[in-house]
């Protein structure tokens, strides 16, 4: 049976189809981290013009858990998370293959709507990225972008989400000050926060803590580790102990013979504690990479 | 020894340095005291306002300078939207090594290196005569506008170039579609770099002869209309010295305001620049 279906719309419930879902705290439903795939690869390749960057990774990512990709540098792992919200689309020359899917959508089809693909799979990148406008406008124009005018509905959306990263008390009194003027880990944590915004249902880290200071790394840890359950979480990290802290399962990326491929595959406790591959041992033992 | 050479060798150095620096600084003060000392004592508020007389030997440059500000407001009202509107095409709708891309680009960099009295002769034929707008503000402006178009983009294609490949992944991270990506992040953000394109296209425009003397003519009557002929006050500047008589003191004194005009410019879009970048980085 052929899984894959193109379709024209990508969430298939309806509810969430009809417009913006009204704002839920995400302890108001149960935290669970199942065995369901909320997202598949299949043979993913991706090249850059001729240069293989990833050859036939096939996974999937269980819903609601948090799943770690880990690996050397310049093996695929950022290019596989780009792939998923089709990012991929936007880098000349990028090419990718095989099959992806969320649910029952194919992420790859061309008639997939990417906005919408975009809101439903939230991004946030190594270094934080606010817009140079106000901390409010900033987690403003997604929502507004998103068809939300509502004053009402956009002030408390904003408040519930900067209460969720745990910024409110820090920004409440300079909503519209500069994005731009908070620190470092403040600004990651808005841009946790202007995802969040957006209600997703799957986030992709890559390697949110790696440009921050120890502590603020630590905060931003600790929130990712909190989001556990009402979001599915793929996080790109070159930290290790951090895998092992927050990740629910951890996928193991390598450069082999220059083309990244997935070496292996499990739950963290399994891949930190009997690693089936010898490349494995060897990366979370610090023997190599 | 060989301390003392190096020794030798950095305050020959820093003898060098100072040299240039102080060498290129003269012909400016030279310039700039030259005007003052000629112009100075002919300008007054009368001077600035009133209309000149006896071919520019006395009265003022009141019209000349309205025809000026008409000419550079044509020129910019034109170019400023085209500008931007090429400048997105280049930086956004077509990638680095496009074959259209690779044109267009090509050519404003010919373009940019045109003679002014060249441009001068395509405005004439293609403003006054072809499209029939005769010699006028209107002409003048758009001529201007074609010199000034290929430094405007190319400016403003450098400032869209340098927004972040993060700002703009995010952005399309966050589902935001190309349209308010453009208008919320990519504008907002070249406006620095547009003000400093404005302010070179500016400075040709304000201070072009050639050109101008083909399309716009000379004609120092206050103008009624962009149809009318008017002069600019480069032009009346190169008329009072070469075709006048006693002319000389009335183009100090022009150039004066043409120095100051340009001085004013520059300051108020550095101004608005800093302030603009301050309120958007800066701790408050």
């Amino acid at each position: 049976m052929d899984l894959i279906q193109p379709t024209s719309h990508i969430i298939p419930d309806p509810d969430k189809r009809a417009g913006f879902r009204a704002w839920l705290p995400y302890q108001s439903t149960e935290p669970f981290c199942e065995p369901d795939a909320h997202l598949r690869a299949n043979n993913l390749s991706i090249a850059y013009h001729d240069l293989q960057v990833l050859r036939n990774v096939t996974l999937e990512i269980n819903r609601g858990c948090i799943t770690a990709l880990v690996g050397p540098s310049g093996c695929g792992k950022t290019s596989f998370l780009m792939s998923l919200n089709r990012l991929t689309d936007l880098i000349p020359g990028c090419q990718v293959s095989g099959h992806l899917q969320m649910n029952e959508l194919d992420i790859l089809a061309p008639t997939t709507d990417l906005l919408q693909l975009r809101r439903t799979v939230g991004m946030i990148f190594q270094k934080p990225t606010v817009f140079p406008f106000s901390i409010r406008k900033n987690l403003e124009l997604p929502l507004r972008e998103h068809g939300t005018h509502d004053r009402t509905l956009l002030q408390s959306t904003i408040e519930n989400v900067l209460q969720q990263v745990g910024l409110w008390h820090e920004v409440k009194d300079r909503l519209d000050h500069p994005a731009q003027a908070l620190s470092g880990g403040q600004q990651q944590r808005l841009c946790l926060a202007r995802a969040l915004v957006l209600t997703p249902d799957v986030l992709l880290l890559d390697e949110p803590c790696s440009a921050l200071d120890p502590i603020s790394s630590g905060i931003i840890e600790d929130l990712i580790a909190s989001l556990q359950g009402s979001y599915t979480i793929l996080i790109v990290t070159h930290n290790l102990a951090q895998a092992r802290r927050i990740a629910d399962h951890v996928a193991v990326f390598w450069s082999l013979e220059g083309v990244g491929q997935l070496v292996e595959h499990g739950s963290a406790q399994q891949i930190f504690e009997s690693p089936k591959e010898e490349l494995t041992a060897a990366y979370i033992s610090g023997i190599r990479g | 020894m060989s301390r003392q050479s190096n020794h030798v060798q950095e305050y020959c150095l820093t003898v060098i340095i100072w040299t240039a620096a102080t060498m290129v600084s003269i012909p400016f003060i030279w310039l700039m005291g030259d005007l003052l000392w000629n112009g100075w004592s002919h300008l007054s508020f009368n001077f600035v306002f009133s209309a000149p007389l006896n071919a520019g030997r006395e009265g003022g440059i009141g019209p000349i300078l309205i025809s000026t500000l008409l000419l550079v407001g044509v020129c910019m009202g034109v170019a400023v939207p085209m500008g931007m509107g090429t400048a997105l095409f280049l930086s956004e709708y077509t990638r680095h090594d496009h074959v259209l891309g690779r044109l267009i680009r090509g050519s404003l960099d010919v373009l940019a290196g045109v003679p002014s009295i060249v441009f001068g002769l395509f405005g004439n034929a293609l403003f006054c005569q072809v499209l029939g707008f005769g010699f006028s503000i209107l002409s003048g402006g758009l001529t201007l506008a074609c010199m000034v178009l290929p430094i405007l983009i190319r400016t403003v294609e450098e400032s869209f170039r340098v927004i972040s490949r993060e700002q703009r992944l995010s952005a399309a991270a966050l589902g935001l579609s190309k349209s308010t990506t453009i208008r919320t992040i990519l504008l907002p953000a070249a406006i620095p770099g547009l003000l400093v394109g404005g302010i070179l296209g500016l400075g040709r425009a304000i201070a072009e002869t050639a050109a101008l003397i083909f399309t716009s003519g000379y004609v120092d009557r206050m103008p009624e209309s962009l149809m009318d002929s008017g002069r600019s006050l480069a032009v009346h500047i190169y008329d009072l010295s070469m075709n006048v008589a006693g002319g000389n003191p009335h183009a100090y004194a022009t150039a004066l305001v043409l120095v100051s005009l340009l001085f004013m410019i520059n300051l108020s879009s550095s101004w608005i620049a800093s302030r603009w970048t301050l309120s958007n980085q800066l701790p408050t």
